[in-house]
């Protein structure tokens, strides 16, 4: 039988309201309150151990000492999953509820469920990193929020795999996850729109990320002197492809030294970019990484000069997340190197 | 206009002596299809194979699927433009062998086709698992360029599935589906009550492989223009496609647009189902400019209330897709948009290439890039060593048992974003 520890607030152990949140943290063997519906819908699965019970206050005024304190007492117990609320709409309770899930899935690595309210604060701070069940509003929603919770709690404890958000009740978290719907996307589409025309509520299946957009920089004040990079994910790299970089969903970025090149031809260098037709890249790689041109202006004056290395990676179904990654690591080096600007280029 | 499909159900598929349909089971003689297929001199030798639902068969790589037809009454013939007269199609009856399919295979751009698995995990993905497939192999002669390879290949496919679809003209099918666009002023009096919707159906016209055609004009050089839905029951629209496989959309499902299908549902009602909208995906940004404009013109012009927009493809063709979307919502046309998401093997990524706030009402035909595992299977259609090379595939994708490890995208018609499928994301 699979060991559960439940951590509950004040209110809901019967001890009182507000004028009851400040008392300390408590630890009660078997089920306290919501606990039994728990219980009644593990079916005999799994079985609540122990019960934590902490004032909303006591939790959050003294942050530090309360963790301490009942991940001390979660441990003792070595359950096999903790749960803790549902919070409903309550703020405090919702914070430390997310709280304590964080820590004791962080500090004693087993598995955690929570559940609250989508508007609760402690929704927002914890649901990217925690499986938080979406529940109704009041505690008048337990049983829905038991219903919802129990299945999905047996399954983190048994460690089984967890599917999509929409079919296990948790809150939509950043990762996606597919599944196979009641209808097909089409019929899933001609009633969206129908519900749009009609002004009634759709629930968008991807909400639109918000991009992040880059406010450019100042322009360089004076051109002729400033030390300028070349940066591409037209995928330019020294023929042979040194460090393999992959011809679609790229997981690393190359950096090459052009001290003296003049000029990218044939011979030296070739795309390893897989979503193009390569021909006129190959035959001139200038193309798509214009070194030949920087060289001149170089020469010319109009720049200060070009700088030693470029980095290049190839964009062809790269994930932006990868790619966010590259250009935080290279762009320290490039801070680091005394460049003033970079042109990048794409395909 | 008016379009009677017959469907005559298709439940089992053989080889024999006479090509010919009975009792539900489509007999093929292979002769006489391997000979139409070498009538074509870029072929050097041609096989044809079969793939029923349930077998342990792999095909790949696959390039385009095409539901066998044949018009029985009415002007023009399946594929017009392309093999058929430049005729307009879509009034009259077509016959449809519905449970049938012609699968085209060969390795043409290597990374860029896909997977059909006729059984296990693969086949819950794709729904060309649940059809008696007729699999086409075809060796090109030596030294034919990839882009005549390509266009050998798509003519094969039609006709073959031309030469299956004639075995239907004279039966009497087992249902018949009436499907009918009135035209403006009609529909308008019919239903003076119901929203008005159209459907902007964004067709794949990248270049370099990644082509649709439209009565044989090749989309990437048409302007954004209007059909009735049925002309693409006949075969207006046809895939010239070497694109990433689980999201392009085969000639199969440009016949079976589940979009046009789940509009004409509910056409009178609850929607008066207007008409279609095609629209490219070309690379140039005044093309793209140009053809959205277009579309969010036409929208207008038609003064309807709503739109669907699918989509083709991904990265580049977002751009499109979100263009569509915020020109036609910004006159006032309520949109749904279609696609499908690129979200990384761990799902944790952007998904699309451009956004906008006005994309408020998204479905979405899956994340390509979680990871599946594909079983072994007992034959393989094809070649299976192109696994670590196509496009969701990666070095070490295929195992020494014959099984794969590769990202969904690998799956033909996984993700489509017509709609096709129930996979989704969240």
């Amino acid at each position: 039988m699979l060991k559960v520890v439940h951590y509950i607030n004040q209110f809901f152990a019967n001890i009182g309201g507000e004028e009851m949140a400040h008392v300390p943290a408590e630890l009660r063997e078997g089920v306290v309150g919501p606990g039994l519906a728990f219980q009644q819908a593990f079916g005999g699965e799994a079985e609540i151990v122990a019960t934590i019970v902490c004032g909303d206050s006591y939790f959050n005024e003294n942050l530090e000492k309360a963790k301490t304190e009942i991940i001390e007492m979660v441990k003792k117990q070595n359950p096999d999953l903790f749960i803790a609320g549902p919070a409903f709409n309550a703020g405090r309770y919702g914070v430390a509820c997310g709280t304590i899930a964080q820590a004791v899935k962080e500090e004693l690595g087993i598995p955690v469920l929570t559940g609250m309210y989508v508007e609760n604060p402690g929704a927002d701070m914890f649901k990217n990193s925690l499986y938080i069940v979406s529940t109704k509003n009041s505690a008048a929603g337990m049983k829905d929020a038991v219903k919802k919770m129990a299945p999905l709690a047996l399954k983190l404890a048994n460690k089984e795999n967890i599917g999509a958000s929409a079919e296990e009740g948790y809150m939509p978290n950043g990762v996606r996850k597919n599944f196979f719907d009641q209808e097909r996307g089409s019929k899933r589409a001609v009633n969206m729109l129908l519900n749009k025309l009609s002004g009634k509520e759709y629930v968008t299946e991807f909400p639109m990320p918000d991009f992040d957009r880059v406010a450019p920089n100042p322009a360089v004040k004076d051109v002729r002197k400033a030390t300028i990079a070349l940066v591409t994910s037209g995928g330019i790299v020294p023929k042979g492809n040194p460090d393999h970089i992959e011809s679609s969903s790229a997981s690393k970025y190359g950096k090459y030294d052009i001290e003296g090149v003049m000029d990218l031809t044939e011979e030296t260098f070739a795309t390893a970019h897989g979503g193009y037709d390569p021909v006129y890249a190959n035959i001139d790689p200038d193309r798509v990484l214009p070194v030949d041109v920087l060289r001149d202006l170089e020469k010319e004056g109009k720049i200060g000069k070009l700088h030693r290395y470029f980095y290049t990676t190839v964009g062809n179904g790269t994930a932006v997340k990868n790619a966010k990654g590259f250009a935080e690591k290279f762009a320290q080096e490039l801070k680091a190197d005394g460049v003033d600007a970079v042109i990048l280029t794409s395909t | 206009m008016k379009l009677e499909l017959g469907y005559v159900f298709i439940k089992d598929i053989q080889f024999a002596e006479q090509s010919k349909v009975e009792n539900g089971t489509l007999y093929v003689n292979k002769e006489e299809v391997k000979a139409l297929i070498l009538e074509d001199q870029n072929f050097k030798s041609a096989d044809v194979e079969l793939a029923r639902p349930g077998e342990s068969i792999r095909i790949m790589p696959v390039k385009d699927v095409i539901e066998p037809r044949v018009k029985v009454d009415g002007p023009g013939g399946i594929f017009p433009g392309m093999v058929s007269k430049v005729e307009t199609v879509g009034s009259g009856r077509t016959n449809v062998l519905k449970g049938a399919a012609v699968v085209t295979t060969g390795k043409i751009v290597g990374f860029q086709e896909g997977i059909i698995d006729m059984t296990g995990t693969g086949a819950e993905y794709t729904p060309f698992s649940k059809l008696n497939n007729l699999v086409v192999v075809c060796e090109p002669v030596d030294g034919l360029k990839q882009h005549e390879h390509e266009k050998a290949l798509r003519f094969a496919g039609y006709k073959v599935a031309m030469y299956l679809g004639q075995l239907a003209k004279s039966l009497t099918p087992d249902e018949v589906h009436t499907y009918e666009t009135p035209n403006l002023v009609e529909g308008l009096k019919l239903y003076p009550e119901l929203p008005r919707v159209a459907y902007v159906l964004m067709l794949q016209s990248q270049g370099l492989m990644h082509d649709t055609y439209v009565y044989g004009v090749d989309a990437k050089q048409t302007l954004t223009t209007m059909l009735y839905p049925t002309e693409i029951m006949d075969g207006a629209i046809v895939s010239g496609n070497c694109v990433s496989a689980c999201d392009k959309n085969t000639t199969y499902h440009h016949l079976n647009n589940p979009v046009i299908h789940d509009l004409f549902e509910e056409h009178g009602k609850t929607l008066n189902f207007v008409g279609v909208i095609i629209t490219n995906e070309n690379v140039y940004l005044a093309d793209k400019e140009r053809s959205s404009n277009w579309s969010a013109k036409l929208a207008e012009l038609l003064g309807v209330d709503g739109v669907i927009i699918s989509q083709e493809g991904f990265g580049n063709p977002d751009t499109d897709l979100i263009m569509n979307c915020k020109k036609i919502e910004a006159k006032g046309i309520k949109t749904v948009i279609i696609t499908d998401e690129y979200a990384g093997r761990d799902g944790s990524s952007q998904s699309l290439a451009d956004a906008d706030a006005s994309a408020d009402a998204v479905v979405t035909g899956g994340n390509a890039n979680e990871v599946i595992e594909l079983p072994p299977m007992d034959k393989i259609i094809g070649y299976a060593e192109v696994a670590d090379i196509i496009a969701g595939g990666f070095d070490g994708s295929l195992h020494a048992d014959g099984s794969i490890t590769a990202e969904l995208q690998v799956i033909t018609g996984a993700t489509n974003e017509m709609g096709f499928n129930k996979l989704s994301a969240r």
